[in-house]
């Protein structure tokens, strides 16, 4: 497998607090590396040492195999970056911020022009192009902010936290063009503080906590280790609330609670359950009105994996339960 | 697990064939690309500066109101007759409002890394220090229009040039080489303080002293010893007896000397430490 992304050992000290404590990561060309963690967890100095912002104070790591302290400009020219606060210049219409960045990219104005209309095009912000980009809706400045790291066609892109603060709808449209990015075969790092939005992106995911990776693996594999994900399944008819029990209880280890009213819940292994509950109700004529795998939340992926609830950035160091063995 | 040397081997992001990249960094083709990413980076501010019109006021109205102000309040009490304080003030008010004007670049700047548009320019393969150049470059733009605005409001109100058109338009470029050089200052303040008004702030309390405590508006020999003493060593104070000599004649070659001797001195000094500060801080 050929990596676009390789970092070994990153340390990355501010001050006392240590927010990189040695980092390894891989992204293979051309697939998803999500980068789970909550606030602090050090992500974005990881984000920002790849994308050349940061100098790192121990390790080492390369883009397309190019160096990030040694050959900075080689990795700049393959690399986009979107960040979690939109970074597009407020004053400047999306027309003026995209050209912006195409001059600075060297390609002649016209090219410019073409590709700056280009990409408003395919981001749906043409009718908003000669309108300055502070009065764009979040969504729209985000969209923005991704088509500006777009102009110059990174083979490597870095997203962070695309999704922070986005309403559930917007959400989804940038999940759309992060696939849309995929399928053109951009190698994507993407961080997030969800588990369903790196479940549903990214090829492998790598757990980072106070600065370390603590977990790694394909979502499969992490949602293995992790478990914590459950059936919801609500009847349309109360009735049917014993005979669901029963189908619930054959295919978990564990016994089916009811969360509320009319609900119940069952902790199950994989996907895979999904559709062996759906099949069963099928059968016995059971009409439901709600239907659902949760996935746990991130503070319960934590609670797994560390055996603590998340917590702030600044506590110490707990290096008790740190597991590695995913991958 | 192997590495991937041949860049041109990554995968393009759109079916449309990849545009040129640019040129290849090193030589006379650095230079140029360098030269026109710093000339884009210039050509930013003055859109921005074109878009709000507004934010010129410190270098339009601003002045305007200080030349009435101390032409029409105090100009026949300090200078006998007005039209002699007229005279005397045009040329030191150019310099105070390009040298005041100079001191927005440090909010604006800190603002910008605020918002995180310098992030953006640091992840593109550009000079690290162009997106800085480019902005200290802009400002020449606001500082024309407020050379100006000066200019011309005082043939309004009856101030001549006494030597030629040469001479003046070399104070002009003078008051501007000089403002240039303390935008470095600017950049390097608005580089270590955390918010955009405490740059403001601190802008102005550099400039009081160093615009109010000169030749700007009075004599020197009208003051105290203690003030003399000050108005002496500051470099304002040669700026200005600089522009008024070229502007109304008598000795220029000394002022001019000390004028351009500290406007590089200053940039000498400023502009490594305030590209040092924006590598620190972003």
């Amino acid at each position: 497998m050929r990596y676009a992304v390789e970092a070994e050992g990153l340390v990355k000290r501010f001050g006392s607090t240590k927010a990189l404590d040695g980092v390894d990561l891989a992204v293979a060309e051309g697939s998803v590396l999500g980068v789970l963690g909550p606030n602090g967890a050090g992500k974005t100095t990881a984000v920002r040492i790849l994308a050349t912002l940061l100098t790192p104070d121990a390790g080492s790591a390369r883009v397309l195999g190019h160096d990030v302290l040694k050959d900075g400009v080689k990795v700049r020219r393959q690399i986009g970056l979107t960040g979690q606060y939109a970074s597009v210049d407020e004053d400047l219409t999306g027309t003026e911020n995209l050209v912006l960045i195409g001059r600075l990219l060297d390609l002649p104005r016209r090219d410019a022009r073409s590709r700056a209309k280009e990409l408003l095009a395919s981001f749906d912000l043409t009718e908003a192009a000669d309108r300055p980009a502070k009065n764009y809706s979040g969504g729209m400045r985000r969209r923005l902010d991704l088509a500006a790291s777009l102009v110059g066609r990174p083979a490597v892109m870095y997203l962070d936290e695309p999704t922070t603060g986005l309403d559930p709808s917007k959400r989804e449209d940038m999940w759309k063009l992060v696939r849309g990015l995929v399928a053109d075969g951009t190698t994507v790092l993407l961080t997030t503080q969800y588990l369903d939005e790196a479940d549903a992106l990214a090829d492998e995911i790598a757990v980072i906590d106070h600065g370390k990776v603590i977990a790694s693996g394909t979502p499969a594999e992490l949602k293995h280790i992790v478990g914590g994900q459950t059936i919801q399944v609500r009847p349309l008819d109360p009735e049917d609330l014993p005979a669901v029990a029963g189908i619930l209880n054959t295919i978990s280890t564990g016994r089916a609670e009811s969360p509320a009213r009319g609900v119940l819940s069952v902790p199950v292994a994989g996907d895979e359950a999904l559709a062996d509950v759906a099949i069963r109700l099928a059968a016995e004529g059971i009409a439901v009105a709600e239907f659902s795998l949760r996935l746990p939340s991130l503070d319960e992926v934590f609670f797994s994996l560390t055996g603590r609830h998340e917590t702030p950035p600044d506590d110490p160091e707990s290096s008790d339960i740190t597991r590695e063995d995913a991958a | 697990m192997s590495t991937l040397t041949a860049p041109d081997t990554a995968p393009s992001t759109s079916a449309i064939p990849a545009a040129p990249m640019g040129s290849q960094y090193g030589g006379r083709d650095g230079l140029r690309a360098s030269t026109q990413h710093v000339l884009t980076l210039a050509g930013r501010t003055i859109t921005k500066i074109r878009r709000t019109p507004e934010q010129l006021v410190d270098a339009t109205l601003q002045p305007i109101l200080f030349v009435i102000l101390f032409v029409y309040l105090f100009g026949a009490a300090v200078a006998g007759s007005r039209h002699d304080y007229t005279e005397f003030v045009i040329p030191s008010i150019m310099a105070q409002t390009l040298l005041f004007a100079s001191m927005t670049i440090g909010v604006n700047l800190n603002t910008d890394i605020k918002k995180g548009v310098f992030d953006r320019f640091r992840s593109l393969p550009i000079s690290r220090s162009a997106p800085l150049i480019g902005a200290v470059l802009g400002e020449l733009v606001r500082f024309v229009i407020g050379a100006c605005f000066v200019i011309g409001f005082g043939y309004v109100i009856g101030f001549r040039v006494h030597t030629n058109a040469f001479e003046a338009i070399a104070g002009v470029l003078l008051v501007l080489l000089f403002a240039i050089s303390v935008c470095w200052v600017s950049v390097f303040i608005g580089m270590l303080v955390r918010e955009p008004g405490a740059v403001q702030g601190f802008g102005f309390l550099l400039m009081f002293p160093l615009t109010f405590g000169s030749t700007t508006f009075v004599k020197a020999a009208t003051l105290p010893g203690w003030l003399q003493a000050w108005v002496h060593v500051n470099p304002v104070t040669h700026l200005v007896e600089a522009v008024r000599g070229l502007m109304l004649g008598g000795p220029v070659a000394w002022p001019v000397a000390q004028s351009l001797l500290w406007s590089f001195g200053i940039a000498a000094v400023f502009m490594p430490l305030a590209i040092r500060a924006y590598r620190r801080k972003v």
